[in-house]
């Protein structure tokens, strides 16, 4: 793997099997807070049907850069086409369509509390799907909740379910929408070993049963060689490096061996 | 040397001119932050508010939203408002008929206490009372919301969070609150009657029949609409706080806070505007 401390191209996947449709294309992404840097210049594309893990330090840009895909926040420059449409250019409403085909799992689950999980689940399904029945959406909330294995949550509120469990009725509240790409934000994060390997199936499960193209941002190693197909390093707002999980942990790279020297430490210590 | 050398030294040396001035350039950047804060805060206010209005224009209302804030307005804040209600126009009562006892006018107490409930009173205080209990509550609820990411959520599975949370919250208030504020007028009279009851004798029936003959048309309209006002600014503020909550949970106490200061001041200058208004009628 050659290794170059700042890539400031876009990177090709090498992988034959991966060369499909680009689904995200991220060109020179620039973000800027309080005039302190937080994307400097970040290329990278996503391919139809792939998992793509992004790690990175905290403050690497990793939450800006899925953030400024859903135009939750806006770049200071470059370009984000999704499904072949510049995001930065589209007007509300086609962004509201654009929105509809995308999942979006917040790193906190982001379930509406007010609401029971049946709520939380109608909620996007009647403003969405507008021409499903009652009997139908009904059906899909059922169906969705059995996959998470929450069948039995339809009435209870989030703040009776553990943060695992409002993970899962999180991800159940976005695959019910059938999106096309999956953007997970630190899905793993705060979970116990056991739990964060649950949500890791999940992520494969939906990956095959809806087809879905997926970024997920994560620290979490064992998650990442669980669910990635391509792995992508950020440091200081770039691509750092890019490769496939086993080509990151045999990097003999300074700062991607510390980053797995430290994992590898914890996860020690977790066992 | 006696007059020359303490001169000298009142002259400070190189190293303390440059702190001075460092000091002095740090204050002016401060100070320029703060001022250019307020204008984005002003910014953000106005854009908000435009969004509210076309979010309020647009063909799919919440209504089944609008009528649990509406429940959650009126009826969760009417205890408080029972209780002001009764306790204004009971202590209006009390301090205002031992003047009246002096010039020999008791029999003017229901129709003074009656006018300044309806057209001062009522208004003002429920309005404030409000502002507490509905604008701090809307605060932390957004603000919370938009801590945990709840807002962002309800954005990206492409549902108009404005058009769901704000526009629903401030016609609720914007309808419940002069509702709220003929209660609270209706129970500060009662306490009116309490309150005369208690060193005088006078029948129910007789003083609503002076309190009412002394209020005219012209008294309660005025008094109505701007309650309206009220309402929406109570709304909207609550709403606009929330929403506009920063990060940390630290925020979400910040929001509520400053909910309440910011709408008490909005109340007191729509009455100032009002009063104004009415003079000129």
């Amino acid at each position: 793997m050659n290794i170059e401390k700042e890539i400031t191209t876009n990177v090709q996947a090498d992988t034959p099997s991966l060369l499909n449709k680009k689904v995200i294309e991220i060109k020179d992404l620039k973000k800027r807070f309080d005039n302190v840097p937080v994307l400097t210049g970040l290329s990278l594309h996503l391919f139809e049907n792939e998992n793509l893990v992004i790690l990175g330090k905290s403050g690497s840009g990793k939450s800006v850069l899925i953030k400024c895909i859903v135009r939750l926040l806006n770049p200071d420059h470059g370009t984000i086409d999704v499904l072949g449409k510049n995001v930065n250019e589209l007007k509300d409403s086609d962004l509201a369509e654009l929105r509809k085909k995308i999942g979006f799992l917040f790193q906190s689950g982001a379930l509406y509390d007010s609401m029971t999980i049946k709520e939380n689940l109608e909620f996007p399904l009647k403003r969405i799907k507008k021409n499903l029945s009652q009997k139908e959406i009904d059906e899909k909330i059922e169906e969705a909740l059995e996959n998470v294995g929450l069948s039995d949550t339809l009435y209870k509120m989030p703040s009776d379910l553990s943060g695992g469990m409002r993970k899962r009725a999180s991800l159940a509240r976005t695959v019910v929408l059938d999106p096309e790409i999956m953007l997970y934000d630190e899905p793993t994060t705060g979970l116990d070993p056991v739990t964060s390997d649950e949500i890791s199936d999940l992520i494969n499960e939906v990956q095959e049963k809806y087809n879905t193209s997926s970024i997920i941002i994560t620290h979490d190693i064992a998650c990442a060689r669980a669910i990635a197909d391509r792995v992508i390093m950020l440091n200081k707002g770039k691509v750092y490096q890019e490769g496939t999980i086993g080509e990151f942990e045999e990097s003999s790279d300074e700062l991607i061996q510390s980053f797995f020297r430290t994992k590898k430490l914890a996860s020690h210590l977790t066992k | 040397m006696k007059v020359i050398g303490p001169v000298i030294k009142k002259i400070p040396k190189l190293p303390d001119v440059k702190k001075r001035a460092i000091k002095l350039s740090e204050n002016a950047i401060k100070k320029t932050q703060e001022v250019n804060r307020f204008f984005l805060e002003v910014g953000e206010f106005n854009l908000f508010l435009w969004l509210t209005v076309k979010a309020s224009f647009s063909r799919s209302f919440e209504f089944k939203e609008f009528v649990r804030q509406c429940y959650k307005v009126g009826n969760k804040t009417l205890p408080l408002i029972t209780l002001t209600g009764m306790v204004v126009g009971l202590v209006l009562t009390i301090q205002s008929r031992p003047v009246l006892v002096d010039f020999g006018a008791v029999s003017m107490l229901p129709g003074m206490v009656a006018l300044s409930i309806v057209r001062e009173m009522g208004p003002v205080v429920t309005a404030l009372v409000c502002a507490g209990k509905i604008g701090s509550g809307m605060g932390a609820e957004l603000g919370s919301m938009k801590v945990s990411e709840q807002i962002d959520a309800m954005e990206v599975s492409s549902t108009n969070p404005i058009r769901f949370l704000v526009v629903p919250r401030v016609l609720a208030a914007t309808l419940m609150i002069p509702i709220l504020v003929l209660y609270a007028d209706a129970l500060g009279i009662l306490g009116s009657w309490a309150g005369a009851n208690i060193k005088g004798d006078i029948t129910f029936v007789l003083f609503f029949s002076q309190a009412f003959s002394s209020i005219e048309f012209m008294d309660f309209l005025p008094a109505v609409i701007k309650t309206f006002f009220f309402g929406a600014a109570i709304g909207f503020i609550g709403c606009f706080k929330g929403f506009t909550a920063g990060r940390g949970t630290e925020s979400v106490g910040k929001a509520a806070n400053e909910s309440v200061v910011l709408a008490s001041v909005f109340v007191i200058l729509i009455d100032l505007i009002a009063v104004q208004i009415t003079d000129m009628l």
